[in-house]
């Protein structure tokens, strides 16, 4: 099972419409991709939390069909 | 077990446990990249921690992740806090940030605790 990139970024801008998002697919299978967010929403929030808002964004399709997701998560700098 | 044993039993885990790491496989012999990373941190910082293999049992594999809302596997809790997965754990590990927080709760691998 795999999801394309475009789809992961679709359902995160959905939820955070002014992030800036990088993602790479890491072994060209469409199912191992590092994602780096960041995002005025996470300011104040853990990393914990950063990562919770952007599994949440994925709707469920984090650890079932999208395997590998690393993730890097920050506000935007001052 | 119901999904409220399950809930329990991690509970008791957390709380009886220092460090506890759900994983996959063994820190002897992880069965997956991510668990393996994490697994190798604690291992090299030399702490002791307990690991629980999530795919003995698919009631906790699943049960875990609903307790911390927590979508994959590896997860380390520490004196019963959730501190993150694989991502989370490599860079606080990498900032330093890991071996300050074990220290700050005093499970870091020089703990009095080791000498006795």
């Amino acid at each position: 099972m795999a999801m394309a990139a475009t789809e992961i970024e679709r359902l995160i801008l959905e939820r955070f419409p002014d992030a800036k998002i990088e993602i790479e697919d890491l072994a060209g299978d469409g199912d191992h991709y590092a994602a780096s967010v960041v995002a005025e929403e996470f300011r104040g929030k853990s990393r914990v939390q950063q990562h919770q808002m952007v599994y949440d964004a994925l709707q469920g399709n984090m650890g079932d069909v999208l395997h590998a997701l690393a993730l890097k998560t920050s506000a935007p700098q001052q | 077990m119901s999904d409220q044993d399950v809930k329990d039993w991690i509970s008791k885990q957390i709380a009886s446990n220092n460090i506890v790491l759900f994983m996959k496989g063994t820190k002897s012999a992880p069965q997956c990249g991510f668990s393996m990373q994490v697994a190798q941190i604690l291992n090299h910082l030399g702490v002791e921690y307990e690991d629980i293999n999530v795919l003995d049992d698919m009631g906790v594999r699943d049960g875990i992740k609903a307790f911390s809302n927590w979508p994959t596997i590896p997860q380390l809790y520490v004196k019963g806090e959730f501190v993150g997965g694989c991502d989370i754990v490599r860079e606080m590990f990498q900032a330093g940030e890991l071996q300050d927080m074990l220290n700050e709760k005093g499970v870091a691998s020089n703990a009095e605790t080791q000498t006795a």
